[in-house]
């Protein structure tokens, strides 16, 4: 299974690392990253393999948005196919 | 990999613009618990709900989480009760009710629809005791709802069932006074009723359903109000159906995509996708405000009925190609109590009922979530019923009236009932008298065009 993280907030150092390091931790493999920073304002979306976890995927969606909220970044975790089922025809 | 507009797109619809799924309704066949002993029959039926849906709560939950998508009710539809228990004769039904009720609360669904007789065109002696037995059924259940179907566009309407329903909804008022009258919320009166409706109080699984089968009703008006917005004040009319078109497109795929996932899991074939617009009473999910973002300055102003007309056209045409499956109600809501735009036309005094009903002539589904003073005589709700009854019946489409006598309240006060059924500002109602009309019952015979054939 393949998820969209999705990561927004003020601009800083370490953002990047901070959610890799997470994604290794739990064994989620990175196959594309897009990163922009806008007025200040940094988003990233991430296309991770999450077949492999290493933790049921209910406590890895709640690890990412504890995260996120430690680190006053927005953190949404989704399933690919909701996305492809949007915005493909 | 989807662009990063896009994704925001979809994260912005879920977190700031209300966009849900409304409800995966599983509904179940019971023809096969008929018994002609009431214990029995209640036995089986219990059975039979809480192994088919042993798992519907759980599998949504699931779902809901790994694709992000709210999922705020997990539901179950049943065959009408009056088939179900046609065996047991004129028999006291309420036994029947209660083992719904705790089917329901067992497996973790907040609503079971099905507690129905359809009598379009007469009763039989199931039908007259399930009739009866309503208001107590009502009464003394939490989330068992029920519907009745009076007339049909082939069979015309039965107007003795149509005075019947007065009273029982008066009853039913009546019996749950201390609480606002509530039991009127889970009571639904339809002309061309549909088997594979989603959405309560009006759902249950039609004869010609399979033995279980997963609908879904999506939701979405406050994304189709927020795309609108985005439009601006210069666009016209054709572009803003086009806009409605496109919002109902995705918000519809999302819906398809949950019923696939939800049948897989399941393992219960895909019945359909209800493409209903279902408001709900927080502010920036409501179908009058996306009236009023069209042009209107309150709903219920003239220029109310066109522009429900378009939104709700609208929505069907984009929604159709998004769905292998569309069916339900699929049409834009106009509940009262459950979409604060609504409350606040109305508190506002610039919609009224008569507008109400003009309105439910070009979208689903009628006269909805309306509170009317406690002390409207039972004709009068009659005489409402048969008004909307024949607006569905000679247009060829569903209606349904869920209206509350609010007792002990008068126009100007409100009913509170929290949740998605909201609040409502209790409504005035035409004082002057139909009772001969509707004293005289009889069946008011099909329109010329359900000559088809």
């Amino acid at each position: 299974m393949r998820s969209v993280i999705t990561v927004v907030g003020k601009d800083r150092t370490g953002i990047i690392a901070m959610i890799s390091a997470m994604l290794y931790k739990y064994n989620g493999n990175i196959l594309d990253i897009a990163q922009n920073v806008l007025g200040g304002i940094f988003t990233m979306m991430m296309l991770v393999d999450i077949s492999e976890l290493n933790i049921p995927f209910d406590r890895f969606v709640v690890e990412m948005e504890n995260l996120g909220a430690t680190e006053k970044v927005k953190i949404h975790v989704m399933h690919e196919d909701i996305f492809n089922a949007m915005h493909r025809i | 990999m989807i662009n990063t507009k896009d994704i925001l797109e979809t994260i912005n619809m879920i977190e700031e613009e209300h966009f849900d799924i409304r409800t995966i309704t599983l509904g179940i066949s019971l023809l096969d618990c008929a018994s002609e002993d009431m214990r029995r029959l209640c036995a089986r039926v219990y059975d039979k709900i809480t192994s088919s849906a042993r798992d519907l709560v759980r599998v949504g939950e699931d779902i809901s989480q790994e694709f992000g998508i709210p999922i705020i009710n997990k539901r179950i539809a049943v065959t009408p009760a009056a088939l179900v228990a046609a065996g047991c004769g004129r028999t006291d039904f309420v036994p029947l009710a209660r083992t719904l009720d705790k089917a329901a609360k067992e497996v973790g669904v907040n609503f079971i629809g099905g507690y129905s007789a359809l009598v379009h065109k007469g009763y039989t002696d199931a039908d007259r005791a399930l009739l009866d037995s309503i208001p107590e059924a009502l009464a003394v259940t939490e989330r068992v709802c029920s519907s009745v179907n009076v007339a049909t566009s082939k069979s015309g309407v039965n107007m003795d069932a149509v005075a019947d329903m007065g009273r029982q909804i008066k009853r039913l008022s009546e019996l749950t006074a201390a609480d606002d009258s509530i039991g009127c919320a889970k009571l639904v009166v339809f002309a061309n009723a549909v088997e594979d409706n989603p959405f309560m109080a009006g759902a249950f699984h039609g004869v010609g359903e399979p033995e279980t089968v997963i609908n879904v009703g999506i939701s979405g008006p406050g994304v189709v109000q927020a795309a609108l917005r985005r439009q601006g004040e210069e666009a016209n009319l054709t572009q803003l159906a086009e806009t409605i078109k496109r919002t109902a497109f995705k918000i519809t795929r999302v819906g398809q995509l949950v019923a696939s996932e939800a049948s897989q899991r399941l393992r219960i074939p895909f019945g359909i996708v209800d493409l209903s617009l279902a408001p709900t009473p927080e502010i920036g999910d409501s179908v009058a405000r996306i009236l009023e973002t069209l042009g209107l300055e309150s709903c219920g102003a003239h220029g109310s009925t066109a522009a429900l007309a378009l939104l709700n056209d609208a929505v069907k045409k984009g929604g159709v190609m998004a769905s292998s499956h569309v069916g339900g109600l699929s049409g834009a809501f106009i509940p009262v109590s459950e979409d604060e735009g609504m409350i606040a036309a109305i508190r506002g005094g610039s919609l009224s009922l008569d507008k109400l009903e003009a309105m439910t002539a070009v979208c689903s589904v009628g006269l909805d979530m309306i509170a009317i003073p406690g002390d409207t005589p039972a004709e009068v709700i009659s005489a409402i019923i048969a008004d909307e009854i024949s607006i569905g019946v000679a247009n060829t489409k569903t209606t349904a009236v869920r209206v509350i006598p609010a007792a002990g309240k008068q126009a100007g006060d409100s009913v509170f009932f929290g949740g998605l059924l909201g609040e409502a500002p209790v409504i005035a109602v035409n004082p002057a008298s139909p009772l001969l009309f509707i004293k005289r019952g009889g069946r008011i015979p099909a329109p010329i065009h359900s000559l088809k054939n």
